[in-house]
């Protein structure tokens, strides 16, 4: 199995998509010629030409809503969002139209199209450009929210986005296009609401998603076990749909579970599983459900307080002795 | 601050004791752990010890009073320094029971309860704080939440302290066999009593006040158990009947844990640790020493150790905790030639053990007469505790390790 970048892999989810399809199309801002501003589309120009692999202008609203009505009339548009802080510009067409057509043309009407971006904090680009903003997305009934962190859980989870009928919100990690793991050649789909047990443990359950996995979650579930502790790590990989059984059977295992997510606290995804199992998991709960966000300011410039303001491996290390009645 | 010396209880049936002796005067220098007087209670004599260090300020029980169990009899303090006499007044007047339960611990007189508590306390509500799991795990188990103490912030009560709590009745409810390593001591737990078990011991008690009692007889052939005695005695190990029958009553009620039960209050305990007391005839009274764990132990040890300890009780020096406790005692009144005798109880337990002397009877074998070496044994039992049939099964496991003793080492 060959090693691949992240960006690579989602390279290669889309070149194999669009020659499986030929209703599959990308456009976005510096997607074509440019070769992507993170380099996702590298020679997508050139083998698939200037129909399918299309420059958009700078108008996030503009090129989403032709998406949209590309969509509607049987295209399966990618529409690559330079970060998901840009796409708030789009918010009316993602929400008002991608995600209510199916619904308001009594189902005569799909919406098949892809929303794909860099989301998260990227390394001193202050607060407008520092953003994990997935909370917002699934907040909206029809829209299905991804999150991979991994370059096998990227490419796997664009091809079924990709062959969704649905419209998807695929959120990258912009810190994650350099991560280099294996990644399974052709054919490799992971399956949409589909969580990922990365590391089994009887003692915590830590459920996370995109970069706080291999950031975060997983250096603190090394230092966990350096305390004895045996952590069980969740991959969410699906925001929405939601894999609760993943989630909720791992509780019932270890009793504890703490939430780790790169976004602000309130009404987080993370206050979303608390929710689901406090009133699921209820009697196998042996302590409060535990949440390690960022915190709820806006991202600083400065390279120390933007390590402060993210989840760190000392406050998920400390999350986990308070739920397990240790400190 | 001058602490109040209290007299402690000195074995669990105690209610006061007489000061035989001052071992230290007025003024004399203490520490912790010297001891200061002789104090004879029911059964011995045993020496007070000092708690804390200082000068013996005063006494106030002197040579040959008699005090309750809890009351002040002396002071220890700094030099010269002033007693409170009125501070006094208040634990002698308080009844004792809670000092009973705490023997070892003197109360300091009007010291400021300033310290924290150890264990966190439940919610001053009266409610209790438990997790939804531990709620869970309490009711699955018949846990009284009430009574477990909670290891979580604001003492909620987590999974790990109910889970301990659980694991008592649990086991009492599977009545899994407890194994036990040697030298380990286990507590007894507490077992739920049922309606029917409460109704008979009710019942029972107003026909017979007290303990009441029931009686069980038993004939057995011990000429297996004499030839064991002199093979032993080939190999230069000395060891009597009385040790045989101690140790098939240790693993008869390993066997049998129904007989190590006790009535304590309107509770029921289940003992685990197989102790049995031996009925030792001392000068104007009699006392009966435990062999703890007596079937763990090989019959020598058990020889020598009941010789030991009957030696040490006809001086008068045995220490509480050598006669108090037991699973079970072996009254043995063979050695006076008594043929069979009805024991009455030592209480708390259950059951005892009337053993008469080992005689030449003729038998009918085979539908001969023969002659055999019979013993009789009478199970006196705790009709609250145990019923007719239990004791029954509990001597049909005795007969069989008696008339065949090789059954002893199996």
């Amino acid at each position: 199995m060959a090693e691949l970048q992240y960006r690579e892999a989602l390279n290669q989810a889309l070149a194999e998509e669009m020659e499986r399809d030929a209703n599959v199309f990308l456009m976005g801002e510096e997607v074509a010629r440019y070769n992507g501003a993170y380099k996702v589309s590298q020679g997508l120009l050139d083998r698939f030409g200037s129909a399918r692999v299309v420059d958009a202008p700078i108008s996030e609203l503009g090129f989403a809503g032709l998406g949209v009505g590309a969509a509607m009339v049987g295209l399966r548009p990618v529409i690559e969002m330079m970060t998901w802080n840009f796409a708030i510009l789009a918010m009316d067409q993602i929400v008002n139209n991608a995600a209510k057509l199916r619904h308001m043309s009594g189902g005569q009407l799909r919406c098949p199209i892809v929303f794909r971006g860099p989301g998260g904090a990227g390394g001193r680009l202050s607060s407008q450009h520092s953003q994990a903003l997935e909370a917002n997305y699934v907040h909206f009934p029809g829209l299905k929210v991804l999150a991979p962190s991994t370059p096998a859980d990227a490419k796997g989870l664009l091809k079924s986005a990709i062959r969704d009928d649905n419209p998807v919100i695929f959120i990258e990690g912009e810190l994650l296009y350099g991560l280099k793991r294996e990644v399974p050649e052709g054919e490799h789909v992971v399956p949409i609401g589909k969580a990922n047990v990365v590391r089994p443990g009887k003692d915590v359950t830590i459920v996370t998603w995109s970069r706080m996995l291999t950031a975060v979650v997983e250096p603190s579930a090394e230092a966990l076990a350096q305390q004895g502790i045996d952590a069980e790590v969740i991959d969410l990989r699906s925001l929405k749909p939601l894999d609760e059984d993943a989630i909720l059977e791992s509780v019932t295992k270890t009793n504890r579970l703490v939430v780790v997510e790169e976004g602000w606290p309130w009404c987080g995804v993370g206050a979303s599983i608390a929710d689901i199992v406090q009133k699921k998991a209820f009697d196998e709960l042996d302590a409060p459900v535990t949440r390690v966000t960022g915190l709820d300011i806006n991202m600083n410039y400065a390279a120390n307080l933007e390590r402060a303001t993210q989840p760190t491996v000392e406050r998920v290390v400390a999350a986990v002795n308070e739920v397990l009645y240790r400190s | 601050m001058a602490t109040a010396v209290e007299l402690p209880a000195l074995s669990p049936t105690m209610k006061e004791g007489k000061i035989t002796k001052w071992l230290k005067k007025e003024g004399d220098k203490v520490s912790s752990g010297t001891a200061i007087a002789e104090v004879e209670t029911d059964k011995s004599n045993l020496e007070i010890e000092a708690y804390d260090d200082g000068v013996l300020l005063k006494i106030l029980v002197p040579e040959g009073s008699a005090a309750p169990v809890g009351s002040p009899i002396a002071w220890i303090g700094k030099a010269g320094e002033k007693v409170d006499e009125s501070a006094a007044a208040k634990p002698a007047a308080a009844p004792a029971p809670k000092q009973e339960e705490k023997p070892a611990e003197p109360a300091k007189a009007a010291a400021p309860a300033a310290k924290p508590a150890e264990k966190p306390v439940p919610a001053t509500n009266g409610r209790v704080r438990a997790s939804p799991l531990a709620k869970r795990i309490a009711a699955e188990n018949g846990v009284d939440l009430s009574s477990v103490a909670g290891s979580g912030p604001q003492g909620r009560i987590v999974k790990r302290d109910v889970e301990g709590a659980a694991a008592k009745p649990a086991a009492a409810k599977a009545r899994a066999p407890v194994t036990i390593t040697r030298g380990e001591r286990i507590k007894p737990e507490a077992l739920p009593i049922s309606g029917m078990r409460k109704v008979i011991s009710q019942r029972l008690t107003e026909v017979k006040p007290g303990v009441p009692h029931f009686y069980l007889t038993v004939e057995l052939e011990m000429d297996q158990a004499l030839k064991l005695r002199e093979e032993a005695k080939a190999q230069d190990t000395k060891i009597s009947v009385n040790d045989i029958v101690v140790k098939a009553t240790a693993i008869a009620v390993r066997r049998f844990p129904r007989i190590n039960q006790q009535m304590d209050g309107d509770k029921l305990l289940q003992l685990h640790n197989v102790d049995v007391g031996v009925a030792v005839a001392i000068e104007d009274g009699l006392i009966t020493p435990v062999v703890r764990d007596a079937d763990q132990k090989g019959l020598a040890e058990i020889n020598a150790e009941v010789r030991e300890l009957a030696e040490r009780a006809k001086k008068k020096a045995l220490k509480p905790e050598e006669y108090s406790g037991g699973s079970i005692t072996v009254s043995n009144l063979g050695m006076y030639g008594i043929d069979d005798f009805i024991a009455v109880l030592n209480p708390p337990q259950a059951a005892i053990l009337a053993v008469g002397a080992v005689t030449p009877k003729p038998v009918v074998r085979d539908g001969q007469i023969v002659i055999r070496n019979m013993m009789t044994v009478t199970l006196s039992g705790d009709h609250r505790v145990i019923d007719g049939a239990v004791g029954a099964e509990y001597l049909k496991e005795l007969r069989a390790l008696l008339e065949h003793p090789l059954r002893l080492l199996l």
